[in-house]
C-alpha cells in the first residue's frame, strides 16, 4: 500500500520487482524462487552427504543431531530476520545469549529452578533488546553503532558475572530437557522450541499487521511514517524482538551444553546474519523470509555436520563455507533474475 | 625532578601493601580457594630484599587463565618480601605492550609476562631486558631469547604424548584399537604441538589407529558440537582424547545425550570439574593430562628469586634456570586427590 507514495530510494532501489504494479503478489513470487533454490541447495547437500557417508548421514539419530544444533542459532536467526528486514542489524546478539546464559546459571539463579533459569534467561535478553531499541530507536544511534555497544559491554558483563569460569548446571530439570528421554515420538524438546518460534515469526511476519509495518518501514521509512506508522516504536518492538529472541535461544543453549560460560554465543551474529543474507533476506531492508533463514541456517548446519562425518578438518571447513556462502548467493541470484 | 615524591610515594605504597600482605598471609593460609600446589619456594622462605614483581597477563576470558591469575595473586601474597602489581589483563596486542611499558616506567625489579601472542610481544619484552628489568616470560614464548631472562611454561608437544601412551596402555592387547581426537583451536599452534605428540605417542602401539580427528575452540558450546558430531561419526571407538578440560563439560554432555558409555576418555588441562569426574569414576572420564597453572606460582617464585639474586634451592647452580618446561602429568584415579586441589573453575 505504501509502496506507491514511494519516490526511488537508494535502500531500496535492488527490489527485483520494482517495474511490476501488483507489489506484494510479486514479493511472493520472488520468495518462492528464492525458497526452492534454497531447497535445491539443501536437497545437493543431503545427496552429498547420503554419497559419501551413507550410514552416518542418512540416519534418524543424524537428523535429530543436525536439528537441535540448528535450534540455538536458528531462534536467534527468527529475530535477526525481523531487524534486517526492518533495515536495522543487530550486532549484540551473540553478547545477549553469552549474558543472558551465564546470569541464568549463576548460583544464585540456579537456586530457583528451572522458572527461575528459564525467566532470568528470558528479562535479560528482553532487558537488552530494550536498550538497544531504546538507543536506536529514541536515541537516533545507529543499529550498527547501538549493537556494537552493546556486543561489547553485555560480553564484558557476561566475563564479570563469571570471572572467566565456566558455570555448571545442576538442575536436573533443565539438564533432562536436552538428554534423550526428553524426546517426544523422536522430537527433541529443543528442535520443538526451534520449530514454534519458526512457526510463530513466519505467522507474525505474513499474517498480522506488525509484520507488515515491518516490512514497510524496512522498504521506505520515510513512507512508513507518512502512511501513519509510529516507526519509532516499531523499530523498539523489533529489538525487543531480536533480544527475546537472544533469551529463548540461551536457555536452549543451556539445555543444550549444560553449562553456562561467557565465550558461549561466539560469532553468533556473523552465523545469523549469513544464514539471513542466504535465506534471501535483503540487507538494506523491506525483504526477507523467515522461511529462507531457516533454510539458510540449516544448510550452514548440514554443511559443518557433512565435514564432520567425512573428519575434514577446520581449515577445509571454513574455505567449503565461505565458497558455498558465495555460491549460493549466485545460485539464488540466477533463479530470481530469471524469472 | 617530579619523579621523586612519585617514587617516594611508590616505596611507601609498596611497604603499605607488603605489610597488608603479610597480615593477609597469617589468616587466608588455610582458606580453600587458595591453590596449594607444592609450597616449597624456588629459594627459600626467608625474607629477603623486598621485590616488586609487575604480572601482565591476558584477559581471565577462561578458567585455565583465571587460574593463572589466582595462581601468581596467591604465591605472591605467601612472601613479606613480594609486592605484586598486577595489570588488567588484555587480550589487545598493543594494550598489552602500554600496560607493560606503564610496569617498566614504575621501574618494578621484575617482570613475569604471559604475553596474549608471544611473538608480537616480543618488542617490549626486549625494551625491559635492556632497561634492566628481567622478564620471566610465562608459556606463551618470545620469540628471541634476548627478550627474556627464564622461560618457564607448559609442553604442548609432551600433553599429547603422555596422553597418548596413557591411551596406549589402556588398549594394549585389543586389537583394531580405534581412537578419536577432540582439539582445540586449530588457529594455535599449541594445538598442531598437542596433535602431533598424540600421533607420534600411538606410532609405538601398531594395534590402535586414529580413526577421526575435530577440532572445538576450547569452549563448552564447540565442546558439545563437534563431540555430538564425533559420537554420530564413529559409531564404535575404544579411546578418546579431549585437549581441554573446559571444553570437555561440553563433550561430556554429548556423550551423555547420545547415550554413550562404551569407550574411555582422557582429557587435558586439569580442571577441577575433571578432577571430581575421574574421582568419581562413573563415567567415561578416567584420566587428564596436565597442563598446569600452577605454573604462575611458580614464575613468581623464581621473580623473587631472581631479585633477590638466589638461585632455585636443591639445584648446585647460584643463579635460576633459563627455561623450564614443565611435565604434563596424567591424572588418573590413582593419583587424583594430590591434584585436587589445584583444579580451576
Amino acid at each position: 500500500m505504501t509502496q506507491h507514495a514511494s519516490p526511488p530510494r537508494d535502500d531500496t532501489g535492488k527490489v527485483p520487482s520494482a517495474g511490476q504494479p501488483p507489489v506484494w503478489r510479486g514479493l511472493f513470487a520472488h520468495a518462492d524462487v528464492r525458497t526452492l533454490s534454497l531447497l535445491g541447495v539443501l536437497a545437493a547437500l543431503i545427496l552429498v552427504g547420503g554419497i559419501t557417508k551413507p550410514d552416518e548421514f542418512l540416519d534418524t539419530r543424524n537428523l535429530q543431531l543436525v536439528l537441535t544444533q540448528a535450534s540455538v542459532i536458528g531462534v536467534v536467526t527468527v529475530g535477526m530476520t525481523f531487524v534486517i528486514m526492518s533495515g536495522g542489524i543487530d550486532l549484540s546478539v551473540g553478547a545477549i545469549v553469552a549474558l543472558a546464559s551465564v546470569w541464568a546459571t549463576t548460583v544464585a539463579t540456579q537456586e530457583y529452578g528451572f522458572g527461575g533459569i528459564l525467566l532470568t534467561a528470558v528479562l535479560v535478553g528482553l532487558g537488552c533488546g530494550l536498550v538497544n531499541g531504546l538507543l536506536i530507536a529514541y536515541g537516533g544511534m545507529v543499529p550498527f553503532i547501538a549493537t556494537l555497544a552493546m556486543l561489547a559491554s553485555a560480553r564484558g558483563l557476561a566475563l564479570q558475572i563469571t570471572d572467566g569460569k565456566t558455570q555448571i548446571v545442576t538442575v536436573d530439570s533443565v539438564l533432562d530437557l536436552g538428554l534423550r528421554d526428553a524426546y517426544v515420538l523422536g522430537i527433541p524438546p529443543l528442535v520443538m522450541v526451534f520449530a514454534v518460534v519458526t512457526v510463530i515469526g513466519w505467522l507474525v511476519l505474513n499474517r498480522t499487521t506488525f509484520g507488515r509495518r515491518t516490512v514497510a518501514v524496512g522498504g521506505n521509512a520515510e513512507a512508513a511514517r507518512l502512511a501513519g506508522i509510529d516507526v519509532r516504536r516499531q523499530r523498539l518492538y523489533l529489538y525487543l524482538l531480536s533480544g527475546l529472541c537472544c533469551g529463548i535461544a540461551a536457555f536452549l543453549l543451556i539445555i543444550l551444553s549444560g553449562s553456562g560460560q561467557n565465550t558461549n554465543g561466539n560469532l553468533y551474529e556473523l552465523d545469523a546474519i549469513a544464514a539471513a543474507i542466504i535465506g534471501g533476506t535483503l540487507l538494506s531492508g523491506g525483504r526477507g523470509t523467515i522461511t529462507g533463514s531457516v533454510l539458510g541456517v540449516l544448510i550452514f548446519t548440514t554443511i559443518t555436520n557433512i565435514f564432520a562425518l567425512n573428519n575434514l578438518q577446520s581449515d577445509v571447513q571454513q574455505i567449503a563455507k565461505g565458497a558455498i556462502i558465495v555460491a549460493a548467493v549466485l545460485v539464488q541470484r540466477r533463479t530470481a533474475s530469471t524469472t | 625532578m617530579t619523579q621523586l615524591p612519585t617514587r617516594r610515594g611508590l616505596l611507601f605504597g609498596a611497604a603499605a601493601v607488603s605489610a597488608g600482605a603479610v597480615l593477609a598471609g597469617c589468616t587466608s593460609n588455610d582458606s580453600d580457594d587458595e591453590p596449594a600446589a607444592n609450597d616449597q619456594p624456588a629459594a627459600d622462605d626467608k625474607p629477603g630484599k623486598a621485590v616488586t614483581i609487575g604480572f601482565a597477563g591476558p584477559q581471565a576470558d577462561h578458567g585455565w587463565l583465571n587460574a593463572i591469575n589466582d595462581n601468581a595473586k596467591s604465591r605472591a601474597k605467601k612472601y613479606s618480601d613480594v609486592t605484586l602489581e598486577i595489570t588488567e589483563g588484555s587480550n589487545d596486542t598493543a594494550q598489552q605492550i602500554g600496560q607493560i611499558e606503564t610496569l617498566i616506567n614504575k621501574k618494578v625489579d621484575v617482570l613475569v609476562i604471559l604475553p596474549a601472542d608471544g611473538k608480537a610481544l616480543t618488542q617490549v619484552g626486549l625494551k625491559a631486558m635492556r632497561a634492566g628489568i628481567p622478564v620471566i616470560n610465562l608459556d606463551r614464548i618470545f620469540n628471541s631469547p634476548q627478550a627474556y631472562r627464564c622461560w618457564i611454561g607448559g609442553d604442548n608437544y609432551g600433553m599429547g604424548l603422555n596422553a597418548g601412551h596413557y591411551i596406549g596402555e589402556k588398549l594394549k592387547g585389543k586389537s583394531d584399537a580405534r581412537v578419536i581426537e577432540l582439539a582445540g583451536l586449530d588457529n594455535l599452534e599449541l594445538t598442531q604441538q598437542r596433535t602431533k605428540g598424540f600421533d607420534d605417542a600411538l606410532k609405538n602401539y601398531p594395534n590402535v589407529k586414529k580413526v577421526a580427528r575435530q577440532a572445538a575452540e576450547f569452549t563448552v558450546e564447540s565442546g558439545q558440537a563437534k563431540m555430538a558430531q564425533l559420537l554420530q561419526a564413529q559409531s564404535k571407538f575404544d579411546a578418546l582424547w579431549n585437549h581441554d578440560d573446559d571444553q570437555g563439560v561440553g563433550a561430556l554432555r554429548a556423550i551423555e545425550q547420545a547415550g554413550r558409555d562404551d569407550f574411555l576418555m582422557v582429557g587435558g588441562a586439569g580442571a577441577l570439574s575433571a578432577f571430581q569426574a575421574i574421582k568419581k569414576d562413573d563415567g567415561v572420564l578416567k584420566a587428564t593430562v596436565l597442563y598446569p597453572p600452577t605454573m604462575a606460582a611458580s614464575a613468581i617464585d623464581l621473580a623473587r628469586a631472581l631479585g633477590q639474586s638466589k638461585g632455585v634451592g636443591g639445584l648446585a647452580e647460584f643463579e635460576i634456570p633459563a627455561s623450564i618446561t614443565l611435565y604434563s602429568a596424567v591424572v588418573d584415579k590413582t593419583n587424583v586427590d594430590q591434584y585436587m586441589s589445584t583444579g580451576f573453575k
